[in-house]
């Protein structure tokens, strides 16, 4: 099984974690200034990249607590994972 | 059920199916992606409005795809009157195709029963036989000693952990041999002059305000008239290159056989709530399709705590598949949205048209979508059963809310 390392925890077994979907969709400043177009924007759309991505997993059946990682959907590799406070790392 | 040799009524295929040839730098029509969406819509737009000059751009092979990876199941006993409607009318489409492909696709309607496993599934599935007698679907509510009249061999004891409280049965529903259909539609649309063209990918586009004047491939740039996107899993990579937004997100979806048995298993299963569904195919192999792996995947493979815990819920309900070997297991790229439904339609682009959404049920449009997507190419405007699916909905709120008869997770 493949194994996701927690930046709390280290790593643990893939069944300990979920997923959160795209990484960095911050809540609207002002929501009630967006357009439909804008709001559904924010509430349907997510990117889909082939390749790296960032990503919000939570450590659900350990510490519980959130983190982001960079992960690559081709190949299903976790590259990065970091803190939802740091920002997105770049990588070469 | 009369015992067979498994296998047995399998037929020999013809020595040739279709031509290869290399693509033309100029095409009426570019269709790409090669799976049961773009082949069906090749073979309508030849059959129903005689547009030939048209080439299927596949970057694998063909069927490489979902369509020669799903479980095949057939029904249309859809929630809402647009879904309804788009897949009776595949469905009916599917009771005369082998007839029009003249080619043997194994369409066998053995049924579908929708287990609810719970007093709230037994009212959603309730309200949905009630919505689809309204539509003229043929749909009934079953208690559990119907449900295993039916099915003998499924679990219909109080004592487990998601007991059957009744199911949905659609008689019409069945499975048909996915490859067979695609070749199907493949050698017809062949026959009919249109260019299937593998080993060809879409790398880019070339525009000219809001149209598209070409199609980059990596074998040359081809010119095309309408292009009508039909890549599934791979939508994404495509519409990015367009600088197009669309609500879709690629999961692995996994499905796997048994070794062949004999017949034990009559029609099909399937429950929403274990993620499970089940029928046996004509060689005799039990097929089993899961529930998507939670994450965004192009990988074509999935986790295996997936298929174990499809198993689980395989054993439990039918215990007889306990000592069943599993032979193999593989996965596809399934593109889902966030109303279960598929989009279809227009784009900002004048000449692009987009299908796409189909998620983990697509197979069974697959005649459906092909007839109603040549119709909107010919007459470049939405046939009425793909015109409530537009990518607008997510804008003006009219989702098409399929979560319930969709019955796996995304
Ligand atoms: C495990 C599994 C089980 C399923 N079970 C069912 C079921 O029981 N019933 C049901 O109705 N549906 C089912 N589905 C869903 C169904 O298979 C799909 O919705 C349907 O096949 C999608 O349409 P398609 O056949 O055209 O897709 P595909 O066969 O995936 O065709 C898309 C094609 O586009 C090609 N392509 C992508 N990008 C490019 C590019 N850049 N250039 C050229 N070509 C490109 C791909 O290689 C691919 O061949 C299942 C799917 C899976 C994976
Ligand atoms: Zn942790």
């Amino acid at each position: 099984m493949q194994l996701i390392a927690c930046p709390w925890c280290g790593p643990r077994e893939e069944v300990e974690f979920s997923y959160g979907g795209q990484a960095h969709v911050p809540y609207p400043d002002d929501p009630g200034a967006l357009s439909d177009e804008e709001w559904a924007h924010y509430v349907f759309f997510r990117a889909n990249p082939k390749g790296r991505f960032a990503e919000r997993w939570k450590h659900s059946a350990g510490c519980r607590r959130w983190f982001n990682a960079i992960r690559d959907t081709a190949t299903y590799r976790f590259e990065r994972v970091y803190r939802l406070d740091d920002p997105k790392p770049v990588i070469p | 059920m009369s015992p067979r040799t498994p296998g047995a009524d399998l037929p020999e295929h013809p020595d040739s199916l279709w031509r290869s040839p290399e693509p033309e730098r100029s095409y009426d029509v570019v269709i790409v992606g090669g799976g049961g969406h773009g082949l069906a819509t090749a073979h309508y737009l030849a059959k129903n409005h005689g547009i030939t000059n048209v080439a299927v751009l596949e970057k694998g092979w063909l069927a490489g795809g979902n369509m020669a990876r799903n479980t095949t199941i057939i029904r249309s006993n859809y929630l809402w009157d647009e879904s309804s409607a788009i897949y009776e009318h595949a469905l009916q489409l599917w009771e005369g195709l082998e007839e029009d492909l003249g080619y043997p696709i194994l369409f066998s309607q053995r049924g579908v029963l929708n287990l609810a496993h719970t007093l709230q599934d037994v009212r959603d599935s309730v309200r949905r036989v009630e919505a689809n007698k309204l539509n003229g679907i043929d749909a009934e509510w079953l208690e559990p000693d119907e449900v295993r009249k039916i099915c003998p061999v499924v679990n219909t004891s109080t004592d487990i952990r998601y007991p059957v409280l009744g199911a949905t049965y659609q008689p019409r529903a069945g499975i048909a041999k996915h490859d067979y259909v695609a070749w199907g539609f493949a050698r017809r649309a062949d026959e009919a002059g249109i260019d299937l063209v593998q080993d060809c990918e879409v790398t880019g586009f070339d525009t000219d305000g809001d149209r598209v004047t070409g199609v980059r491939t990596t074998r040359g740039t081809i010119s095309a008239g309408t292009v009508a996107l039909c890549a599934a899993g791979h939508t994404s990579v495509l519409t990015d290159m367009l600088g197009i937004r669309v609500p879709v997100q690629s999961h692995p979806l996994q499905a796997l056989v048994s070794e062949l048995l004999e017949p034990v298993h009559p029609t099909v299963v399937m429950s929403n709530a274990v993620h499970v569904y089940v029928s046996q195919a004509h060689k005799g192999e039990l097929v089993m399709g899961a529930g998507v792996d939670s994450y965004n995947g192009y990988g074509q493979r999935g986790a295996f705590h997936v298929i174990e815990r499809q198993m689980a819920a395989a054993v439990e309900l039918f215990p007889v598949f306990a000592r069943a070997h599993l032979l193999r297991t593989w996965g596809g790229i399934v593109d889902t949205t966030p109303d279960a439904s598929p989009i279809v339609g227009r784009t900002p682009y004048d000449n692009v048209y987009l299908n796409c959404g189909w998620g983990t049920g697509g197979f069974k449009a697959t005649p459906g979508i092909g007839s109603a997507l040549a119709h909107t190419i010919a007459h470049d405007e939405p046939h009425p059963y793909v015109a409530p699916f537009t990518l607008d909905r997510f804008v003006t709120g009219a989702l098409v809310d399929e979560h319930g008869a969709a019955a796996v997770a995304h």
